[in-house]
């Protein structure tokens, strides 16, 4: 292919219609309180590792996983630190911890080509 | 909404066009990439018996230079008024552009002029100063495609070919892409103003196609300056195109008709471009989509051969719309200039057929 200097720009736009709903679908499977969150935001709230660090936010991973941005989830998911604070406030009773551990494993599974 | 209501309405997003005598004021990248094009913009009026002005003194209206912040636009506006003061002294009164981006920086000139009248005194001292010129402003600025339009019927009557699949009757689904200068800017200055701008529309009903309305209609086509004069920037500019195509692809169009040059040009080339990165081409049985001028569209109709036309300058071959509505052309003579000159024949691309 002759070099053309330049490359097509990534589309930006976020299409409901065409997400990667994969990973979303198997937290729900495995973890099904996570139906229940309000993104109240208290886990984001209380996050130790959020407070801590850069752009690590509970509550914006949801949006990501809803959103199917598995890229961007992946580059901040392995900041936690598996406290469980986040799930002890949630007025909702989901388990925050359990759905980053579904996060991650899911991920990996897409990562490695796997059936979720 | 009522029937009646928005008869009521319409009127208000019509602007008025001149009948005859025109001055014309040329487009730079379309007397380059796309030379027939307003060459048979000059011979439909001619057909029509309409007075056209084609002056060789005019120059560009720099507006490539103005929105890429190279020319200022006390300059701009003196060159515009150059242009006035041409047309003034040849006794003409309507100015028409060919190009989208001449229309509007026109019409933001005409605009300013009108806001602050001082730098319409000032621009007449600049230009008295470097040429001794005198101008009076335009009493009608239109596009070419304005009056394309304002001729559809007349266009319609003399034709000899409909926007119609020859062989089932079936209506050729056509999109239309109106460049962002003609009226969202300014949307008194085109018909249908910037919610209903039905400048092309209307051209392609008339002739008897069908005009697909797709969720990326009024999106841009990538051109504006900055990101398409600075090579590194070029993947957003594609982007855009390529989010039209795709938004566009499903309805399987047969045709895109546009009225402006750069959008003309992009969703032209670009489609190669596309195809020869990604390896994919819209339209039906992996051929590009065709794309029309509407001065191309009305040659058409009336019968004109399209290598008269400088068709074969397209990068997405013309053929396959040409086979549907029935017009006979000469392989042969594709690449043979107009006095049966080689042209040379353009290399192979790897997934477009040529």
């Amino acid at each position: 292919m002759p070099d053309w200097g330049y490359q097509i720009h990534k589309d930006r736009q976020i299409d409901f219609d065409r997400n990667d709903r994969r990973l979303a679908q198997y937290i729900r499977k495995y973890e099904p309180t996570f139906k229940l969150c309000i993104s109240c935001g208290a886990c984001t709230a209380t996050c130790s590792t959020g407070n801590l660090t850069e752009f690590y936010n509970i509550r914006r991973l949801n949006i990501l996983l809803m959103r199917g941005e598995i890229d961007e989830i992946w580059s901040q998911i392995s900041k936690c630190m598996f406290c469980g604070k986040c799930e002890l406030v949630c007025p909702r009773g989901v388990s925050t911890r359990k759905v980053i551990l579904l996060m991650k494993e899911g991920i990996q599974k897409i990562k490695e080509n796997e059936q979720i | 909404m009522k029937k009646e209501g928005k008869r009521m309405v319409w009127p208000a997003y019509q602007k008025n066009i001149a009948d005859d005598h025109y001055y014309y004021s040329r487009s730079c990248i379309r007397q380059n990439f796309y030379p027939g094009t307003e060459h048979t913009f000059l011979r439909i009026l001619g057909q029509l018996n309409k007075d056209i002005c084609d002056d060789p003194r005019h120059t560009t209206c720099t507006g490539i230079g103005y929105h890429t912040d190279v020319v200022p636009f006390e300059t701009a506006m003196t060159v515009i008024a150059r242009h006035f003061a041409l047309m003034t002294g040849l006794g003409y009164e309507n100015m028409i552009t060919s190009c989208i981006t001449s229309f509007g920086l026109y019409s933001e000139v005409l605009e300013t002029w009108k806001e602050f009248p001082e730098s319409e005194e000032k621009t007449r001292e600049y230009l008295r100063k470097a040429t001794g010129r005198e101008f009076n402003i335009p009493k009608d600025l239109s596009h070419a495609s304005d009056i394309i339009y304002k001729f559809r019927k007349e266009i319609s009557a003399l034709g000899t070919h409909r926007l119609t699949d020859i062989h089932t009757g079936r209506k050729l689904r056509a999109v239309e892409h109106i460049g962002c200068h003609y009226s969202k800017m300014f949307p008194s200055r085109g018909v249908g103003g910037a919610e209903f701008p039905c400048v092309l529309s209307g051209l392609i009903e008339e002739f008897g196609g069908e005009v697909v309305d797709y969720p990326e209609r009024r999106l841009c086509c990538g051109f504006g300056f900055r990101q398409y004069f600075i090579k590194a920037n070029r993947g957003f500019s594609v982007a855009c195109s390529k989010k039209k195509f795709e938004s566009m692809a499903p309805y399987e169009p047969e045709l895109i008709l546009t009225n402006c040059p750069g959008c003309f040009y992009f969703l032209d080339r670009w489609q190669y471009v596309i195809s020869e990165m990604e390896g994919v081409l819209y339209g039906m049985r992996n051929q590009g989509i065709p794309v029309l001028t509407y001065e191309e569209l009305a040659g058409l109709v009336l019968g004109y051969d399209p290598w008269d036309m400088g068709m074969q300058m397209h990068q997405i071959p013309v053929e396959p719309l040409l086979d549907k509505m029935g017009i006979s052309y000469d392989p042969e003579a594709k690449y043979k200039g107009l006095k049966g000159l080689d042209l040379g024949v353009p290399l192979q691309p790897r997934q477009l057929a040529i």
